[in-house]
């Protein structure tokens, strides 16, 4: 019977299984943080995990993405111990404690290939609302202009309509023609491989493959968005349920401490110290 | 004249045929050609061993990955297998002939092919949320388990089924009980059966995003515990491709599926061929 | 002896409980997807929800119709072009096809089968999406969406549909080869007409995969939640907008993607049952034959 081998693999593998499962719950006891939320915070807050483990190797952070609201709602019900938003709490949500990470600017972005440089905020509404089309109306070439925004619900989407979209009244709708993505990577590789596309970033993610437009005459830098001069720059926070302790108060009085915040704006976000 | 319209009408539908295989072919050297041009020289040691930076890089290599993969894999099989296995054994040698157990054999065959974005959001809304598993790996691995259920049922079953009913009467005929026969004569000989549906379980496990995507969280790091989050091959692909520049990093995670595809692949044939040998030869 | 009929009882009991823990599953997944979608129904309306053209999830529009549109659009799409690329060869490796060709095409069809859709995905993006950009508009639309799944389904009719016509007997081809017609006229009217039932379940089947496709369309299509109007317009599917929004939704936003979930559902019940009915159908006539 040859095949009759092959059922001691059998038990082998759940005894595999139940050792993994063992060692996984054994060192995870203790000294564990988990974060989710902003899909904006999720690269800072790994580089904060990463220097925060450089002093305390002991200490496992998990860092999670979903997005601000997951970082809300997971927070609130207790599945992660520190959520991360990327805009401001909305009113019918669960008033959690706030704690003020960082500042971030939010980029129009368009391809290095583009002659446009600059806009006013009142043209990236309009071409965003879809009331400019061509890139001529705002002294660009004669070319259609290809919209890239957030889906529904990113912290980066809210962000950018509170500020951008729904003041001065009346506010405007994202246009339907817009591609949606699921990130702001996606955005950039695709304004990146778009002569004529449009989108928009967190400033902290912007490089060389893509041109951060300036917005009113002020140049999209992490200067600028500090001084106040840049006019679109939201809040990034972490979120706890309660005041935190034990681990989770250490954690976090790493990220805003000055080690902290130097990690901050090695990232290009802006420390609000 | 009808002889000579018949014959030309040959001639054009083969051309047309040789065509389609043709056009086929090309699709299949596009995609695996483009996939590794691009993605095979990225391959080595170190990318295989270097854990990925995470973020929006792209840098690094797939180490903890593939751990994560792996971990998944156990996980869900752990899970899928008793129950799977358990519920065709049932179906083919305990339930009773009616309506109930048809109504089962349906359902079992429709939920085969709803879509895994489905059972990725009930396994989002069930075991991440309500049961508070988190973006984890054993959250991925219940959902995975949920997807697979029907197919490692369905191909079960069938291996069981394919068992010829001599086995079964004379093991009975030598004063076996039915469980005795069930675990020392039909299982043994339906096991290569079972176990290609596994691989193909694993395949599909191996390739799947979509559920996974919104229940295992995708964090970069090693997995410690079954509460980790983390990402598999395919959704690193699909975060390298979506998130970052790092297309060739991308393209060589795209070839590392491919070669375990190819290789759960012959292993299936391989398997199948000796089950129908075995079944056809009369052991 | 005793304990021998003792381990029958209790391995009968464990074989029941295994069993029915996994029907209870399978039927808590649909329970439990109906009972979340219920809200979505009620508030918004089934007529609204159904034919609604705006989703914008936070003024609480939630209609669908673009979505499904886009589905249609790209399953029917890449159907258009599978299916004769895809039967025809079936026919090439099952019939015309000398032994060594076949011996290289049936694996690397087997293949294609097995490669995950995000592999897909990603060759649609690098390289198809900057293509359809070449022609116009953003590149994101539902042609690039057309052609990954045409890819994606094409060897699943292939090898469906070879295995239906090689399973036609023997008999029936020497006999209309024997009546003096031609190798052509023996699979156009002997051969496809005796398999068209398996040809229709692998047509139906790989509708099924088509439309539930999620990150595939999600890499390649835009997203825009719009009626396209041109093949080079952006769209998105039903299964590509629960996965796009799954993790952003609670509340009526959540309820509403159960409810998409049950419309795709309701699709994927329709189309199975009637390759079901096919194949019964199929087995049926080669037996009365």
């Amino acid at each position: 019977m040859k095949f009759r081998k092959v059922w001691f693999l059998l038990p082998a593998l759940l005894l595999l299984v139940a050792l993994l499962v063992l060692a996984g719950c054994s060192s995870g006891t203790s000294g564990t943080i988990t974060e989710a939320g902003s899909t904006t915070v999720q690269p800072l807050a790994e580089k904060l995990a990463q220097s925060f483990k450089e002093d305390n190797p002991d200490v496992e952070v998990t860092i999670g993405g979903g997005g601000s609201s997951v970082g809300v709602t997971a927070c609130n019900d207790g599945t992660v111990d520190i959520g991360a938003i990327s805009r401001e709490l909305k009113t019918d949500e669960p008033q959690l404690v706030k704690h003020w990470l960082a500042k971030d600017g939010i980029a129009i972005v368009s391809s290095p290939g583009n002659s446009v440089t600059g806009l006013t905020k009142t043209q990236v509404r309009e071409i965003f609302s879809g009331t400019i089309t061509n890139w001529n109306g705002v002294g660009g070439p004669n070319h259609s202009i290809t919209v890239v925004a957030r889906e529904e619900g990113s912290g980066t989407r809210t962000a950018f309509e509170e500020m951008v979209m729904d003041k001065p009244e009346p506010a405007v709708e994202i246009v339907d023609t817009a591609i949606l993505l699921p990130s702001n990577g996606a955005i950039k590789q695709t304004v990146k491989g778009d002569k004529y596309a449009i989108g928009f970033i967190s400033m902290g993610l912007v490089d060389a493959d893509v041109k951060a437009l300036a917005i009113d005459g002020v140049a999209a830098t992490a200067e600028n968005a500090k001084s106040g001069s840049y006019p679109i720059v939201r809040s990034l926070y972490f979120l706890t349920k309660e005041q935190p302790t034990g681990l989770v108060k250490d954690f976090i009085d790493f990220c805003l401490s000055e080690d902290g915040q130097a990690v901050v704006s090695d990232e290009g976000y802006i420390s609000v110290i | 004249m009808l002889r000579t319209s018949a014959r030309s009408t040959q001639k054009v539908a083969l051309v047309f045929i040789w065509g389609t295989g043709a056009v086929a072919l090309s699709i299949l050297l596009v995609i695996i050609g483009y996939l590794f041009v691009r993605g095979l020289p990225e391959i080595g040691w170190s990318f295989l061993t270097t854990p990925p930076q995470g973020g929006l890089s792209g840098e690094g290599g797939i180490s903890t990955v593939i751990v994560a993969t792996l971990y998944l894999i156990a996980v869900t099989l752990a899970i899928l297998i008793p129950l799977g296995v358990g519920a065709a054994i049932y179906l083919a040698e305990y339930a009773p002939a009616n309506r109930f157990t048809a109504l089962i054999r349906y359902g079992t065959e429709v939920l085969a092919g709803v879509p895994s974005i489905v059972f990725g959001l009930f396994g989002f809304v069930l075991f991440v949320t309500a049961l508070h598993f988190r973006f984890s790996i054993l959250s991925g691995a219940l959902t995975l388990a949920c997807l697979l259920l029907p197919t490692l049922i369905r191909t079960a079953e069938e291996a069981l089924r394919a068992v010829p009913r001599s086995h079964r009467e004379a093991a009975l005929a030598l004063g076996a009980t039915k469980w005795q026969t069930v675990w020392r004569v039909i299982l043994p000989a339906a096991l290569p059966g079972i176990i290609t549906g596994i691989i193909l379980c694993i395949g599909r496990a191996v390739g799947e995003t979509a559920c996974l995507y919104v229940t295992m969280g995708g964090s970069a790091g090693m997995p410690d515990s079954l509460l980790s989050s983390g990402r598999t091959l395919s959704m690193h692909l699909f975060y390298l491709a979506m998130d970052t520049n790092a297309i060739e990093k991308a393209m060589a995670t795209g070839v590392v599926l491919v070669i375990v595809i190819v290789i759960s692949n012959a292993m299936t044939n391989w398997l199948s061929q000796r089950f129908r040998a075995r079944m056809t030869g009369g052991a | 002896m005793r304990s021998r009929y003792l381990t029958d009882r209790s391995s009968r009991v464990l074989v029941l409980v295994c069993a029915s823990i996994s029907f209870v599953i399978l039927l808590a997944i649909a329970v439990f997807t109906l009972k979340e979608s219920l809200p979505a129904f009620q508030q918004v309306g089934l007529l609204d929800f159904l034919f609604g053209t705006e989703w914008r999830p936070s003024d609480g529009k939630f209609g669908i119709l673009p979505m499904i549109v886009g589905s249609i659009l790209v399953t029917v799409g890449a159907l258009l072009f599978a299916i004769p690329l895809g039967v025809g060869c079936a026919i090439l490796l099952a019939e015309v096809a000398p032994h060594r060709v076949r011996q290289f095409l049936r694996p690397a069809v087997e293949l294609l089968v097995g490669i995950p859709s995000v592999v897909y995905g990603l060759v649609g993006l690098v390289l198809i999406v900057p293509l359809v950009r070449q022609i116009g508009g953003p590149g994101f639309s539902v042609a690039a969406g057309v052609i990954v799944l045409t890819a994606m389904v094409l060897p699943t009719i292939v090898s469906i549909s070879e295995d239906s016509i090689r399973a036609v007997p023997k008999s029936h081809k020497e006999g209309a080869l024997a009546l003096g017609a031609t190798h052509w006229q023996t699979i156009w009217r002997v051969l496809l007409p005796a398999s068209r039932s398996g040809i229709a379940a692998s047509i139906i089947l790989a509708m099924g995969r088509a439309i539930g496709e999620a990150m595939a369309m999600i890499m390649v299509m835009g997203n825009a939640v719009r009626i396209p109007t041109s093949p080079l317009d952006p769209a998105r599917t039903l299964a590509g907008g629960i996965a796009v929004e799954v993790n952003y939704a609670a509340g009526l936003h959540q309820s509403a993607l159960f409810a998409i979930a049950i419309v795709l559902f309701l699709m994927i019940i329709v189309i199975n049952s009637i390759a079901l009915i096919m194949l019964k159908r199929g087995s049926h006539a080669q037996d009365v034959c």
